[in-house]
């Protein structure tokens, strides 16, 4: 789950990282009121999970409170990469001598945690790939970067942030840029935070996350394995690979898959019917195509269990299906799925031929 | 031959007295497995019931061993212990881990990765379906009778397209599949068991499959370059998915331009892997190499 940055700047005061004063606002009014409370020169900016904010005119700085209500009202409302801007973090604006990056996160490949830091930032951390110094964690030293009096701050700093990805299990804590003040202060000035959703257990966290797709939000309600995407083949199956390669064989076949959705190796009645419902729900869902490989579950229980999530669905289920059924009895839920003669199913007998008829079905595609 | 996993493992089961537990370790045994025990220190002195077999249950992963001469243990443990569990398999001395469990906070995969180091257990997982070793045994949640023994290794972040490709290719039959997980740490890697693929006398090709997120499908293709001899095919799942999006398995994200299926598949051609588009295709390919 990834945090907005008034969330991650949150956290990081919580356990010690230095930030500038901020609150957040949701009107241009209480964008002004904010302002008044900081005093002088304030920077009202976008929350959205998304970067390039500054380019696409979501960071603005005002001087006086009216300025930060004209600039929230600017904002609020504001769509950047596909992100609408419900919320704005209004900070004391910063006299900026030099900016900084520092990190740490997950190293998938050692299999272990990492520090970075840079005596550059404030930029895309791709632009300063070269200029990056890696470390294990657990021997981080900002002096590998800085120049001792700086090291000895920006460690500081690094301890606190540390702290918050264990505490917090982190899989990213970033802060771009670190910037040091010309009062030769150092302040966190943007920050992003990835929490790990394996660890909720242990925390109580509370996110602004159901401001997601309300498809999604549904889904995850009903504790689905869903992806919104944009095209007009809804797709269910069982197993995230499985379903991720059903996806790709819908675009070899010409049209674009709607959705990913994993129901996971049960497959019952019932998950199906919950499944087959978000999809339906979807307006650009033109077909749907039921991918399914039966490895501990049989496919005669699938089949049973498509038929019956049609009729609990009842009119709610008026798109075409194609199934595709193989593994563990894959002949028998065949059998199960023609006695059925339900008007919407198509039965097709291997992944390519289902998604090109499921293309067809969908008005896209090629015939093959 | 097989890898990692043989006819002569003895297997014990940590959370075989819950219902995924014994549901799975009563298929295990029907794939003729020797599972020689159970780990639940509330149920320890204990027995549980199967079909022809009643399996004792241990207090501790080090009491089973000693008692049994286990040396493989098979973990369905909840996601909040599972960490603790592997801890305590890896100071028992087991040689084989094989974690089931999904869910397992990445930290805590982390830290038993970490006390790993050094001892002489190997950790398959977490968040995988487990290693079959056809007609020899069964450990972990793949079913067993979708295929048979033969010449082909398999190693997959997938646990249904590796069944998909067991099944499709059940004629040739399998000598080892690997599931290992589609988590962003995981103990065994497609480097790990590609290596002991390649030293396994049986094996005559290798399938390996990967998915969008990290770069493990890059470094095997470096490592199959400069140290596989036998043919590799390959398939790559994600080509569709947005970036900055989790795809069912935790590890499953493209990251900005990071971890992408076309930078894997590109990779792994660049070295002579062949990469199927579909999984029928990836099947197919594999069926050729190995009737010529």
């Amino acid at each position: 789950m990834d945090l907005f940055e008034h969330e991650a700047r949150d956290l990081f005061e919580r356990y010690g990282v230095p930030v500038p004063r901020g609150f957040v606002a949701d009107t241009p009014e209480s964008a002004r009121e904010a302002a008044a409370k900081l005093g002088g020169t304030v920077v009202v900016k976008a929350q959205v999970k998304t970067g390039g904010r500054g380019k696409a005119g979501g960071i603005k700085l005002a001087s006086t409170p009216d300025e930060a209500l004209v600039a929230a009202s600017t904002i609020l409302g504001m769509d950047i990469k596909g992100h609408t801007v419900h919320k704005v973090l209004v900070t004391e604006a910063s006299e900026i001598a030099e900016e900084y990056y520092l990190s740490f996160l997950l190293d998938r490949a050692n299999r272990t945690f990492i520090g970075m830091a840079s005596a550059t930032g404030g930029m895309e951390i791709e632009e300063m790939a070269d200029s990056i110094t890696r470390m294990p964690a657990s021997s981080f030293d900002a002096a590998a970067v800085f120049s001792p009096e700086i090291a000895y701050e920006v460690n500081a700093v690094a301890s606190a942030l540390w702290k918050v990805f264990v505490s917090e299990d982190a899989t990213l804590v970033e802060v771009n840029p670190l910037a040091r003040t010309k009062d030769g202060r150092i302040v966190a000035l943007d920050g992003k935070v990835t929490l790990d959703d394996n660890a909720s257990f242990r925390h109580s966290r509370s996110s602004d996350s159901a401001q997601g797709d309300p498809l999604e939000v549904r889904a995850a309600e009903k504790g689905l394995n869903y992806v919104k995407l944009d095209g007009t083949v809804g797709v269910i199956g069982n197993g995230a690979g499985l379903v991720m390669s059903t996806l790709d064989v819908v675009a070899l076949a010409g049209a674009a898959p709607a959705n990913f959705l994993d129901i996971g190796g049960g497959a019952s009645a019932q998950v199906m019917a919950d499944g087959l419902d978000v999809i339906l729900s979807d307006p650009s869902v033109r077909s749907v195509f039921v991918n399914v490989f039966g490895g501990i579950t049989a496919c005669d229980a699938v089949a049973d269990g498509i038929v019956q999530a049609l009729g609990l669905l009842g009119d709610r289920a008026d798109k075409p299906l194609v199934v595709r059924l193989d593994g563990n009895n894959a002949e028998a839920g065949h059998r199960i799925l023609d006695e059925a003669r339900h008007p919407l199913i198509t039965v097709a007998h291997t992944m390519d031929d289902a998604a090109g008829r499921a293309a067809v079905l969908a008005g896209a595609g090629k015939e093959s | 031959m097989a890898i990692f996993l043989d006819e002569h493992s003895r297997v014990i089961v940590q959370g075989m007295t819950g219902s995924e537990g014994a549901k799975h370790t009563r298929r295990m045994l029907a794939a003729g497995t020797q599972v020689v025990g159970g780990v639940n220190a509330r149920k320890a002195g204990t027995s549980v019931d199967f079909d022809d077999v009643t399996l004792p249950v241990f207090g501790t992963v080090s009491e089973a061993m000693e008692a049994t001469g286990a040396n493989v243990s098979v973990l369905f443990v909840p996601p909040a212990f599972t960490g603790d569990a592997v801890i305590e398999a890896i100071d028992a001395g087991i040689g084989l881990a094989v974690v089931i469990t999904e869910g397992v906070p990445v930290h805590d995969t982390a830290r038993f990765w970490a006390h790993a180091a050094g001892s002489p257990t190997r950790i398959i997982g977490p968040n995988c379906p487990g290693i079959i070793s056809p007609g020899k045994a069964n450990a972990g949640i793949i079913p067993a009778d979708i295929t048979k023994p033969g010449s082909i290794g398999l190693v997959s972040k997938s646990g249904t397209l590796t069944y998909q490709l067991m099944h499709e290719l059940k004629d040739f039959g399998f000598t080892t599949c690997v599931g290992i997980g589609g988590d962003p740490i995981v103990g065994t890697t497609h480097i790990d068991a590609i290596a002991a693929f390649e030293a396994d006398p049986e094996t005559e090709l290798i399938v390996m499959i990967g998915e969008i997120g990290g770069d493990a499908e890059e470094r095997a293709a470096e490592f199959v370059r400069d140290n596989v001899s036998k043919p590799v095919v390959g398939y790559v799942a994600g080509f569709t998915a947005p970036e900055g999006k989790t795809m069912g398995h935790a590890g499953a994200i493209v990251s900005g331009s990071s971890g992408t299926a076309e930078a894997k598949k590109q990779a792994m051609e660049a070295v002579g892997i062949k990469v199927g588009k579909t999984p029928s295709e990836t099947a197919a390919l594999a069926r050729s190499i190995l009737t010529t």
